[in-house]
């Protein structure tokens, strides 16, 4: 048993609802009780989709265990078949059908119906969601595909000279982090290098799409988390390479064009630096110095927090101080990461402890997902969402994707946003005298709303599912109630510093002192705990 | 499945309108997501769920993911290894048990919420609460109920969780009266409650559930129950078995409920219909007033409910009778014939009423008639606003403060305020 209180992934029969919601032709009939109905709401809800997912639900009830639940897939299997007319159909059972054991899926296999059956095993008390995409993904491939493998030894043929090269993206999902702007986006790239997007899947495509995908020379591994295991067996079975790296960032993005150069044995150097790519020269450019060595503490699934690591640090001048991922599956990946960046990874599933962390870190950018930007609301910290889970904020309307030369743009606006503009902090500093700058006065963009004080916290509690989020930069959080004093004069020279950054001085400052065991603390200590932070 | 129509079932009396069943596919919460509601109100409540990670998925999708303070509710999730053997899932529980408390030494009430996973596994949950009730005697009170999909639909997730308090009432002492309001109000409608009921010369009035579980209302023969909420039919029973009388009433909705119901409480006191008048007056001119306002959106218009809340009889019955729209069908996930009588009086002869679900069918016949505004959970509401149907998304209606004469307008705005935009729009 786990103490639960809020989890970053559910149960693994989601993972497979956001495969069968992604396409087109197929049909989930799972056997469930009503409740888990809710599940539909995260689609059309939070990704404001325009469908119900294709799923039956069984709904039985108390009154039908032991009894007829058999029947009831069977009556339900049928009706789905009857009204969708899928070309395949999925059979799957959420937790509480997993105990009652009425393998529905031998079930509907046996009804005789003219498409595909496939059954789907989704262990609820063991695995969760990002598992159950990539099984249910991986699963529907296989099972489409197997009796076109061919022989052992056959190698597929050499591409034409006449023809372009042919790649598949893999791995896009409904409710996935900018799949939809992600896709666009690596179309377009693989376009620049003169290769041609063969099949996309699981989002948009068919079961006959799923046909074609041995027709492409090589597959693009967009996010390993729901596309890995598919990829490998495409990989032995057909012989097809797949691309690894996920281009999320400037000098990702480079390193996936020159594999993909590798594999479809093209040129792409003049691909690599298109004129639209303007993050490389917003880094460089003057006002960027102030986001030197800014501390970020990085939390979301494995491939967009290592992706967000190597940003941080190569293209931001960030200090990575954090990093971690709720998706024990990829943990390995993020340990890699953490090690190359000299700090302890955080792998866990319970977003407690993440916060702790946070707390423990003091981070001056937090990278995460919606858990992250609630625990960094009440830290006060900045944040910035990188990856899912997500609420319905995260599907913007305007193109925004995080990968290629674009999405690094995207990055870069989103990223720095929550931290004050380097013109603005020198303008404050340099006019911190003035009376109209003060701790109350509040940023040019938060109006007034913020400088009256905001509702306490647990005041948005119990809000529905598709309310739009706070701003997303907070207010600070209040001083320490702390047993030390500040002396007058420390009191005077804490006044001095500006006051984005008071707060943390005296928060700082205090913590020193508690550490020191100093119980006065005196403009001396004030500089010593600067000395000691480094800051 | 199938056309599961089982048969025509005639609500007591003729004229009374006809009942349809069905049953097949749902949409719909089942009762764990009343946690979300329960745990606001009963400040000093902790609700445990023993279930699976769906379980928690669940809880966290209705209440949506924007709660930042630490909730006073979490799931105890199901491993493989807890399936195992049942001894172990108990020591497991009394360990997770002891890590709540730890965390939140404020807590003076568990709950231990039972799910459809718990129920199939035959963790007795009532057993456990005893055991853990004599560890932890004195310092918090351990109660369980069931919210489990397979037994509880929506709100009679409120329903059993009332029910389970009802046992640790204390005695009314006999000989004393009391007017006992159930289910769950807004604090801010429960204070004008009160303020009516005293003005009346009703008295005492208590409120179930409490704010604090520290201030637990008497029961006893003396006790008159009134229904604030139409879903609460088993918590009803277990207090009229303690003795208690029930009043019946329509529910508070709309001027004309609430005058109703105030009445049912008047008539059990003997206050006179005179000093009924002269006290609710200035309320129900109050609330006309604001009615005025969205009748002109709402009149002639033709709406829809899909079952969910249990709340749709009422809710129809003042949708028609006092902002004038027209009822093409009214389904309600479960009918207490006994609980709706006053509301089914107040129907339209002839009325399509449906019990239970059966979705898709019920689709179909929804993008016949196509209302004008159609009631439905969060799960279908995008999708049928894309078929060009607008929609009201039920769940506000147990969120949101709706009850009684200075609600009666907030009320009719919800339902108005989807068929304005829709008229606003030019995209
Ligand atoms: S229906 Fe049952 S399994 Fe599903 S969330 Fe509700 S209690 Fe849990
Ligand atoms: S103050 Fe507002 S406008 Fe200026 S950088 Fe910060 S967020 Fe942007």
């Amino acid at each position: 048993m786990q103490l639960t209180l809020w989890s970053y992934e559910g149960p693994p029969h989601i993972g497979a609802m956001r495969i069968v919601a992604s396409m087109e032709g197929v049909h989930l009939v799972l056997h469930a009780p009503q409740g888990d109905t809710y599940a539909d709401l995260l689609f059309t809800m939070i990704e404001r989709r325009a469908t119900r997912p294709p799923v039956t639900y069984t709904s039985f009830q108390a009154r039908e265990l032991g009894g007829d639940t058999a029947e009831l897939v069977k009556t339900s299997v049928g009706e789905a078949f009857e009204r969708f007319k899928p070309r395949v159909l999925l059979v799957g059972e959420a937790c509480t059908a997993e105990l009652i054991q009425d393998q529905p899926g031998a079930l509907a296999r046996g009804m005789g119906l003219p498409v595909p059956v496939l059954s789907l095993e989704l262990p609820a008390y063991a695995r969760k969601e990002c598992w159950g995409a990539n099984e249910t993904f991986y699963q529907l491939v296989r099972g489409l595909l197997k009796p076109r493998v061919p022989e052992a030894g056959r190698h597929p043929e050499p591409r034409p000279a006449d023809r372009r090269p042919r790649a598949n993206l893999l791995g896009p999902t409904a409710l996935g982090f900018r799949c939809r702007d992600d896709v666009e986006e690596v179309t377009r790239l693989l376009a620049s290098v003169g290769v041609d997007v063969h099949v996309v899947a699981p989002l948009g495509a068919t079961p006959e799409d799923l046909l074609r995908i041995p027709e492409a020379d090589f597959n693009v591994c967009l996010y390993p988390e729901t596309a890995d295991q598919t990829c490998l067996w495409l990989e032995r079975m057909f012989g097809q390479p797949t691309v690894k790296t996920v281009p999320i960032g400037i000098g990702a993005t480079r390193d996936f064009l020159d594999e993909v150069g590798r594999i479809a044995g093209i040129d792409v150097t003049d691909a690599k630096s298109p004129i639209s790519s303007r993050m490389p020269w917003y880094s460089r450019s003057v006002d960027s110095t102030y986001l030197t060595g800014k501390r970020v503490f990085i939390f979301a699934d494995a491939t967009h927090a290592v992706a967000a690591a190597r940003m941080c640090a190569e293209e931001l001048g960030f200090t990575v101080v954090g990093i971690g991922t709720y998706a024990r599956e990829f943990a390995r990946d993020v340990r890699e990461c953490a090690k190359r960046y000299g700090v302890e990874p955080l792998i866990t599933d319970d977003y407690l402890e993440v916060e702790k962390r946070a707390t423990e870190l003091q981070p001056e950018l937090m990278l995460g997902t919606q858990m992250e930007r609630h625990i960094a609301k009440r830290l006060g910290i900045p944040c910035a969402v990188i990856s899912a889970p997500v609420h319905v904020q995260d599907f913007p309307a305007r193109y925004a994707p995080q990968m290629g030369f674009e999405g690094a743009n995207v990055i870069f606006d989103t990223w720095v946003h929550p931290l004050m503009m380097g013109l603005e902090e020198h303008l404050i500093t340099m006019f911190r005298e003035d009376f109209e700058f003060h701790d109350a006065a509040t940023a040019s963009h938060l109006g007034s709303r913020v400088g009256t004080s905001r509702p306490a916290e647990g005041g948005s509690e119990s809000q529905s599912a598709a309310e739009p989020a706070d701003s997303p930069v907070d207010s600070p959080v209040q001083a320490d109630a702390s047993t030390v004093i500040w002396a007058a004069e420390a009191e005077q020279e804490l006044k001095k510093i500006p006051f984005f950054v008071r707060g943390k001085a005296r928060r700082n400052t205090e913590r020193f002192a508690a550490e020191q065991g100093i119980q006065t603390i005196t403009v001396e200590t004030l500089y010593d705990a600067k000395a000691h932070f480094g800051r | 499945m199938s056309v599961q129509q089982l048969g025509r079932v005639s609500a007591a009396g003729d004229a009374l309108p006809v009942v349809v069943r069905e049953r097949g596919q749902r949409q719909v919460f089942c009762g764990l997501a009343g946690i979300v509601w329960l745990h606001r109100k009963i400040q000093d409540a902790f609700f445990l769920v023993v279930g699976s990670r769906t379980c928690a998925h669940l809880l966290q999708s209705a209440a949506g993911v924007m709660i930042f303070a630490e909730p006073r509710f979490a799931t105890a999730i199901l491993h493989e290894r807890d399936l195992a053997g049942l001894a172990d899932c108990n020591a497991e529980l009394d360990r997770v048990v002891a890590e709540v408390l730890e965390r939140r030494p404020d807590i003076g009430t568990l709950f231990l919420v039972g799910s459809c996973p718990s129920e199939v596994i035959k963790l007795d949950l009532a057993k456990a609460a005893e055991r853990l009730s004599g560890v932890y005697r004195g310092r918090v009170r351990i109660l369980d109920y069931s919210a489990s999909g397979l037994e509880t639909t929506f709100t009679q997730g409120e329903d059993a969780c009332l029910k389970a308090l009802v046992p640790e009432l204390p005695q009314l002492p006999s000989g004393e009266r009391s007017l006992l309001v159930l289910g769950t109000l807004p604090d801010v409608v429960e204070d004008q409650f009160a303020r009516l009921f005293a003005e009346l010369g009703i008295g005492p009035v208590h409120f179930l559930p409490p704010r604090r579980t520290t201030e637990f209302p008497p029961l006893g023969s003396g006790t008159k129950v009134l229904l604030a909420q139409p879903f609460l039919g088993e918590t009803a029973r277990a207090c009229e078995a303690r003795g208690a009388s029930l009043l019946t009433a329509p529910y508070p909705f709309g001027a004309e409920g609430t005058l109703g119901w105030l009445r049912a409480a008047t008539e059990a006191w003997g206050v006179t219909g005179e000093v009924l008048d002269a006290v609710t007056a200035p309320a129900i001119a109050r609330a006309q007033r604001g009615l005025a306002h969205h009748r002109a959106s709402l009149a002639g218009k033709r709406i829809s409910f899909l079952p969910d809340s249990q709340l749709e009889i009422p809710l129809a019955r003042f949708l028609r009778r006092e902002c004038g729209m027209e009822l093409v069908e009214v389904g309600t996930p479960f009918l207490d014939r006994q609980l709706m009588a006053e509301e089914m009086r107040l129907l339209p002869e002839g009325v399509r009423l449906t019990e239970g679900q059966d979705l898709e069918r019920q689709l179909d016949r929804l993008r016949e008639d196509r209302p004008d505004l159609t009631v439905c959970g969060l799960g279908l509401a995008n999708p049928l606003e894309s078929e060009g149907l607008r929609t009201k998304w039920s769940i506000e209606l147990v969120f949101t403060p709706v009850h009684g004469f200075d609600q009666a307008a907030d009320l009719a705005e919800l339902f108005a305020r989807p068929l304005r935009r829709a008229a606003l729009l030019r995209v």
